[in-house]
């Protein structure tokens, strides 16, 4: 082997996988520009069909998975990639909760699908859309839609030095505060996940002068029940506040939760109605 | 020391000029949007004029003032705590050597900053940073970043006249008028004390001396003598200020409830409230719990380690082998306002609260700390059930 061939072989090989998912998460990867070198230094990018068609045979020391599981191919494809990946680490809210399109989760896959496709009957799809934890181990998820590439070469570097990655699992309020943020919902009224939402963007839309969205999914210590409140005090509907909790995390087991308690709550029927 | 002046808003200006000649960094109250801040302030028309704000549980909002008053407004969103203890720094930096066999050089980050002047420091916050100096520099192992920003800090202090429905001071005796005297260290707590005072005989503020400094600063700009009425005028705004506080704590029981309620069934309830953000640890003025987290770059060529605010409220704040030892907010909540209300006087000899009521106004859920402590002091009078062991 040839010098350069010797060194190609020592470095960890990364391989990137796509479930269902708008790739946004792999194109943070591609939009770390001026890490992207040092990417490509420190590891040898032996699958990455987003960024190139040149494939190495795995198995693979470390694994990205984005997108979430939606068809029994995928079911068979993720536990292909578990056996042959070392470290597996799943990337952004369809991968760690399911996505948006864990909104079929609540819906009648059936109906919609005779009504999208002229072909319904060439589909082979599941009823629901699930985090690829739901299926195989997984050994980190990292949060966001889509991550924060920031936190994508904090992975990475953790990865490379043996060491646990510095992501914290605190609320978005830590951010805004360190940040030097003005409250959003207190001093403007204005609805805001960032309470019960895990931190990981440097509070983007507060920054901003906009509520959170809760694009990193669930906190570590969420109380969704006390939020509902704070949202209701503030003017939302019980419609909306189900939509806010049922966006690109509506999968999570807290946001989840959360949605469901408030559209059963509005849907109790009143005294005297039916048990 | 009985020198009272009197200056003019222009002569506010000129006082402003006068300390960023001398070379110190003027902070003080600033508007930012929706909230009044903390900020540097270039030139007088930095300050907040004519914007008033109310607070209350969860709400903040400013309004407009007819009186184009420059101090009509509680207290800011922040404290002036980030001034001299900012949200994150760099406590050192290491970058391998490869002339050394690959060993690490390490650098200590030093601070080589301009002196501070804190213009329009309000009792509450002022009180707050005389804790803090408890806490990070008096005792035997020094907060040296902390320590040298704090070196040289001229205090020009404002009486409070405007408290929000949100304010508490008065009930634990650290405002709204602050002490000349910081009772820990015998030292000034302030250079100069000025009291607005907006009535028929005009937009001026009334300037008690505190220190030398204080006396040149009010020479310089040419203040004109004041008299014991002037001086009776601003106690007044004060007095007044301080009978239209609504919220107490208190103060002379406050510790003994908060040790007798360890098992208290209060504390679920209000868990059932708390949404474990950490906003009432940010804006608290007193808080100072921190960690540190280290950084490398991909090629593992250079590190940096950085101190960052941190809170109880967080499950990672407890984290030790085998998990976090406070795992619910339950117990993070107790914790909190206990060592604020109670275990802060036997670790430092005061308490850890000043009565700003910031964690009132910015608590998402709208927990009021007053209330809280209220409830607690009731419930062990009546001498509740105890509760089970909390986790």
């Amino acid at each position: 082997m040839t010098d350069a061939a010797i060194e190609t072989a020592t470095r960890p090989k990364l391989a990137v996988w796509k479930f269902a998912s708008c790739d946004g998460c792999q194109l943070s990867l591609l939009n770390c520009e001026d890490e992207l070198l040092s990417i490509a230094e420190a590891v040898h990018i032996a699958y990455f069909p987003e960024a190139t068609r040149a494939v190495v045979e795995g198995p693979y020391e470390l694994s990205l998975v984005e997108g979430s599981i939606t068809t029994p191919e995928d079911v068979r494809r993720i536990h292909e990639i578990r056996a042959q990946s070392g470290t597996l680490v799943t990337i952004g809210a369809c991968a760690t909760a399911g996505g948006i399109q864990a909104l079929r989760n609540w819906a009648d896959v059936e109906e919609y699908r005779s009504i999208v496709y002229a072909h319904p009957e060439y589909l082979s799809t599941l009823d629901t859309s699930t985090p690829i934890a739901s299926h195989v181990d997984v050994d980190y998820e990292l949060r966001g839609c889509p991550v924060d590439k920031g936190q994508l070469v904090e992975v990475l570097a953790a990865f490379l030095g043996g060491r646990k990655p510095r992501i914290p699992t605190y609320s978005v309020c830590v951010e805004c505060k360190l940040k030097g943020n003005v409250c959003v919902p207190i001093a403007s009224g204005q609805p805001c996940l960032g309470p019960v939402t895990q931190a990981g963007c440097g509070a983007l839309c507060p920054s901003y002068g906009r509520g959170c969205y809760g694009c990193f999914g669930p906190q570590d210590s969420a109380n969704t029940d006390s939020l509902t409140r704070q949202l209701t005090e503030l003017g939302m509907n019980s419609d909306d506040i189900v939509r806010v909790y049922r966006t690109f995390n509506a999968g999570a087991p807290e946001f989840s939760a959360a949605s469901e308690a408030v559209a059963v709550a509005s849907s109790t029927v009143p005294a005297g109605g039916e048990s | 020391m009985d020198d009272i002046r009197i200056l003019t808003p222009t002569d506010l200006g000129t006082l402003i000029v006068e300390l960023r000649t001398s070379g110190f960094r003027v902070m003080g109250p600033t508007r930012r949007g929706d909230a009044i801040v903390t900020a540097q302030i270039r030139s007088v028309s930095d300050l907040p004029q004519g914007v008033g704000d109310t607070q209350e549980p969860a709400e903040y909002r400013l309004h407009d003032r007819d009186d184009g008053a420059y101090f009509g407004f509680a207290a800011p969103a922040q404290s002036t705590k980030p001034v001299f203890f900012p949200a994150e720094e760099v406590v050192w930096r290491g970058r391998r050597d490869h002339e050394r066999g690959g060993h690490f050089t390490v650098e200590r980050d030093t601070v080589d900053a301009a002196p501070i002047a804190l213009l329009g420091v309000r009792s509450c916050d002022l009180r707050a940073v005389q804790i803090h100096d408890q806490v990070l520099s008096a005792r035997h192992f020094r907060d040296a970043h902390y320590t040298a920003r704090r070196d040289g800090t001229v205090v020009i202090a404002v009486a409070c006249s405007h408290p929000a429905a949100t304010c508490f001071c008065a009930s634990l005796g650290t405002g709204p008028r602050p002490a000349a005297i910081d009772p820990q260290t015998g030292q000034p707590s302030y250079d100069l004390l000025l009291t607005e005072v907006i009535d028929d005989a005009g937009h001026r503020f009334v300037a008690e001396i505190g220190t030398d400094a204080g006396r040149e600063l009010a020479d310089a700009v040419e203040a004109a003598k004041g008299t014991e009425t002037d001086r009776a005028k601003a106690i007044e705004i004060t007095d007044a200020a301080a009978a239209r506080q609504t919220r107490a704590i208190d103060r002379d029981n406050v510790h003994g409830v908060l040790k007798a309620s360890a098992e208290s069934t209060r504390w679920e309830d209000v868990a059932s409230r708390c949404l474990a953000c950490t906003n009432c640890t940010m804006v608290c003025p007193t808080c100072f719990c921190t960690t540190v987290s280290d950084v490398s770059d991909l090629a593992g060529e250079s590190a940096e380690r950085h101190r960052v605010w941190d809170s109880c409220f967080s499950a990672d704040f407890s984290y030790i082998h085998g998990g976090p030892t406070r795992e619910s907010t339950t117990a993070r909540y107790r914790q909190w306002i206990t060592h604020k209300l109670s275990s802060w006087q036997d670790q430092f000899g005061m308490l850890g609260c000043v009565g700003c009521g910031r964690c009132i106004a910015w608590c998402p859920a709208g927990i009021d700390i007053t209330e809280e402590a209220a409830a607690l002091g009731r419930m062990s009078v009546l001498g509740s059930p105890a509760s089970a062991a909390m986790t």
